[in-house]
């Protein structure tokens, strides 16, 4: 067994059920403030302690959990989507004004600097975790458009895409059946690496107040909250600092692998 | 003492038993060939001398090469042997050498590792053995790359560079399997005069009899990792023992058994087909560059018969091949399936299509390592306009894979799980099963061992004539064109400048390249005309 995908697996299992569990139970209630109680050291009554509101920080990294989930999945989702089947078609007619059309808008939308581009995105539409999503998502679908073009253009000079054209399918039919199921291995790979920034970049946004909107915890927003009181409560930075640290690097290792268990190259002892 | 001396050398990987009790012995300027098909372990028996072994390798035994005990030696002193004692001859030229070095700098480089000389010094040597491989400085200066040169230049290449530091032993692992007939012939006339020039001995390690037949001076002939027969060459070919062996022999000029019942009527029909590819262009405006890979070609492929297109890469067969799918459009003139064009633009044709299939070269690129084998013999069933659903389909699927000589059960299975024979099989079964009249088979055999090649030209002739089938074989190898076809097209630069009954062809070629092609094929000894 691969061991880094054990590791990343487990990693990343930790905050999936966090958030899961978040749903039916946290500790204590994230919404309601709590004012004695501020500024608790981690302990007993609060593991990870409290902000500066009283809310309990391990209840909030749950929360938060879902939220950084949420964002990153439907921003993969919206990369695979529409990056995917540009990626495919761009391949099928490749040299064609289609391939250049999809490929230059590719460049287009690489070219700009992505932070910037969300922040853009959220300043004109106003700052919500649904835009950020569709920020972020945006900047998945050339990852993924070039990814498979690449991948899928080294398939259609195979034997058997040549046998499936004397079957006369045509170039859609071929790329669901035939290049797309010999690029997933690729797709989930580059999926767990475009989750783990989609959660960086969601942290980021929220960072600079143009994500998630109070009182919907997220990970961003509590340090940069944590900021001011960093000298006489660092625990407020800390916890959350990790839970995005340690899921990065749980789905960077699933990611690694991922690659390494999927790849027959990499395989031992194929064929 | 000789130079090599193996001596009952077991090997296992993992536990499992791969070389069983070999012994064999090269002297100096003497040309072994160790004979065998794929697993039967004649590469493990050149690794286990280089002591390059696999993953979990085990070897006992003794290998002595010129007095060193080569089990027993450190890797430090290994290291130190391997290049300078014994080079080393792979089988694929396009990845034996780094593309994005010079061929210069990749020849010196090997003289460099081992030898404590200048860079300057350790080119003009480099330099030399570029000469000695017949590739002149003129033709070939050594800033020249890869990419640049041919599969037979390529693969001389890489004999310089084993024999740059003139190693005592060279070993030849089927330097020239994937090479054309006629580049064979000169690799082999190439490896041969370096063994007598330097002395060396010569390991060439092959599937095919008939390629050291006429230039081994000793045969070692193995079979699941034992040595079953082996004896002085050419004097073993007249007293072989070995049931192996002999069916080995036989398989090398095999002659599957065919009725003729050709039919006057065309089939396939080309009529001066040309075929353009636009060159990239040099400048933003220059003026569109073509390269005409298909000039001029014109043929019938009648009903019934089986018609060989012979020539070597480059000349326009695969091209050929794929216009007459019609997946690609010609410039000029006409191909025609039973007088309708084959190619009708972006919508194929599908009653045109589902009368022809094709079976291509290699048995590990043609399928989609994710299909099952029902999936992928039911592939062209799509060009049916109602393709048997149900029952039907298994019937169908069933027959075609009895057919080929495979069971039923195999349908579950994946691509992987069968043999570069078996694959083979499946590709016809593939092609076999909307029953179409005209099978292309492109290279079909030319990727197989000689034995699974005999079988496969046997199924083949046996559905012919079963199914009423008509083949056209695209091959550069004569020697199966020879045995099977009724008719000869000979191809060069992409014109036919040879056609005729295969006997005539064969008998009194008229045109040069066509005699060239003949000479090139290798003989066994007691065939020759």
């Amino acid at each position: 067994m691969n061991r880094s995908l054990v590791i990343g697996a487990a990693l990343s299992a930790v905050f999936v059920v966090a958030a899961l569990v978040s749903f039916v139970w946290v500790p204590y209630d994230v919404t309601a403030l709590d004012i004695p109680n501020k500024l608790q050291k981690p302990g007993f009554q609060h593991l990870f302690g409290t902000d500066h509101f009283g809310r309990d920080i391990f209840s909030m990294i749950m929360v938060g959990a879902r939220t950084s989930i949420a964002v990153a999945v439907v921003a993969v989702g919206i990369g695979m989507l529409i990056g995917v089947p540009l990626g495919l078609a761009a391949a099928a007619r490749k040299g064609s004004l289609m391939d250049e059309f999809i490929m230059r808008g590719n460049d287009l939308v690489f070219a700009f600097p992505s932070l910037l581009i969300a922040i853009m995105i959220t300043a004109v539409f106003g700052a919500s975790a649904v835009n950020a999503i569709i920020a972020i998502g945006v900047f998945n679908i050339p990852v993924f458009a070039r990814l498979v073009r690449g991948a899928a253009l080294s398939l259609w000079t195979r034997d058997y895409v040549l046998a499936a054209r004397v079957s006369g399918k045509g170039a859609a039919r071929i790329s669901f059946e035939h290049i797309l199921p010999n690029v997933t291995n690729l797709l989930i790979v580059q999926g767990t690496i475009q989750f783990s920034l989609g959660i960086l970049a969601e942290a980021g946004l929220s960072y600079v107040g143009l994500g998630a909107q109070p009182p919907t915890p997220s990970w961003g927003r509590m340090l940069a909250e944590s900021q001011t009181m960093f000298s006489f409560a660092p625990h407020l930075a800390i916890f959350p600092g990790l839970a995005i640290l340690f899921t990065v690097l749980g789905l960077n290792l699933m990611g690694d692998g991922l690659r390494d268990v999927l790849d027959p190259r990499l395989r031992r002892a194929q064929r | 003492m000789s130079l090599l001396e193996i001596t009952g050398l077991n090997m296992e990987i993992h536990g499992t038993p791969v070389l069983r009790d070999v012994s064999l012995c090269i002297e100096a300027g003497q040309i072994v060939g160790i004979i065998g098909e794929s697993g039967s372990g004649k590469s493990m028996t050149a690794f286990s001398v280089m002591q390059l072994l696999p993953e979990g390798g085990q070897a006992r035994g003794t290998v002595r090469l010129s007095g060193h005990d080569m089990l027993a030696l450190p890797e430090e002193a290994l290291c130190k042997l391997r290049g300078n004692e014994v080079g080393m001859v792979f089988q694929e030229p396009m990845t034996a050498l780094n593309p994005i070095q010079q061929i210069g700098a990749q020849v010196a480089e090997t003289i460099l590792i081992h030898e404590s000389v200048s860079r300057s010094e350790a080119f003009t040597r480099a330099r030399e053995a570029l000469n000695r491989c017949e590739l002149p400085e003129d033709k070939f200066p050594m800033s020249r790359y890869p990419h640049e040169l041919s599969g037979g230049q390529r693969q001389r290449v890489v004999i310089a560079m084993a024999i740059a530091l003139q190693p005592k032993l060279l070993i030849a692992d089927e330097p020239t399997t994937a090479l054309d007939v006629t580049t064979q012939a000169e690799v082999l006339r190439l490896l041969k005069r370096l063994t007598a020039e330097d002395g060396m001995g010569l390991m060439l390690i092959t599937h095919d009899l008939a390629v050291v037949a006429d230039m081994a001076d000793h045969i070692v002939i193995m079979r699941a990792g034992e040595v079953v027969e082996s004896g002085p060459c050419p004097a073993l070919f007249d007293r072989m023992q070995h049931p192996y062996s002999r069916a080995l022999l036989a398989a090398s000029d095999h002659q599957p058994d065919r009725q003729e019942h050709v039919l006057k009527e065309p089939l396939l029909s080309l009529q001066n087909v040309v075929r353009d590819y636009a060159l990239p262009r040099s400048k933003l405006f220059a003026k569109q560059g073509y390269f005409r890979a298909v000039n001029g070609v014109s043929f019938n492929v009648r009903r019934g018969e089986n018609l060989g297109l012979v020539g070597e890469s480059g000349c326009g067969k695969s091209t050929l091949t794929r216009a007459i799918l019609g997946l690609e459009q010609v410039q000029g003139g006409s191909i025609t399936l039973d007088g309708e064009a084959v190619f009708s633009g972006k919508q194929p044709n599908r009653a045109v299509r589902r009368k022809m299939q094709v079976v291509f070269q290699d048995p590990y690129g043609s399928f989609n390592p994710r299909w099952t084998v029902r999936r992928l013999v039911c592939e062209p069933f799509h060009l049916l306009d109602t393709p048997p659903q149900g029952d039907a389909r298994e019937a169908a699927l069933s027959q075609a894979l009895e057919s080929v000589g495979l069971a039923t059960e195999d349908a579950d299975k994946y691509i992987h799980e069968f043999s570069g024979g078996q694959r083979q099989r499946i590709a016809i079964a593939r092609a076999l099963i909307i029953k179409p009249e005209l099978i292309i088979l492109d290279e079909a055999v030319s990727a197989l061992d000689v034995s699974i090649r005999a079988q496969i030209l046997d199924l083949l002739a046996d559905l012919g004539a079963r199914f009423g089938l008509t083949y056209l074989f695209i091959s550069h190898d004569l020697s199966v064109v020879r045995n099977v076809c009724d008719r000869c097209l000979v191809m060069q630069a992409g014109e036919i400048v040879e056609r005729g009954l295969t006997a005539d062809i064969f008998e009194r070629p008229q045109h040069e390249y066509t005699k060239q092609l003949i000479a090139a094929v290798p003989q066994l000894p007691g065939k020759a005309e």
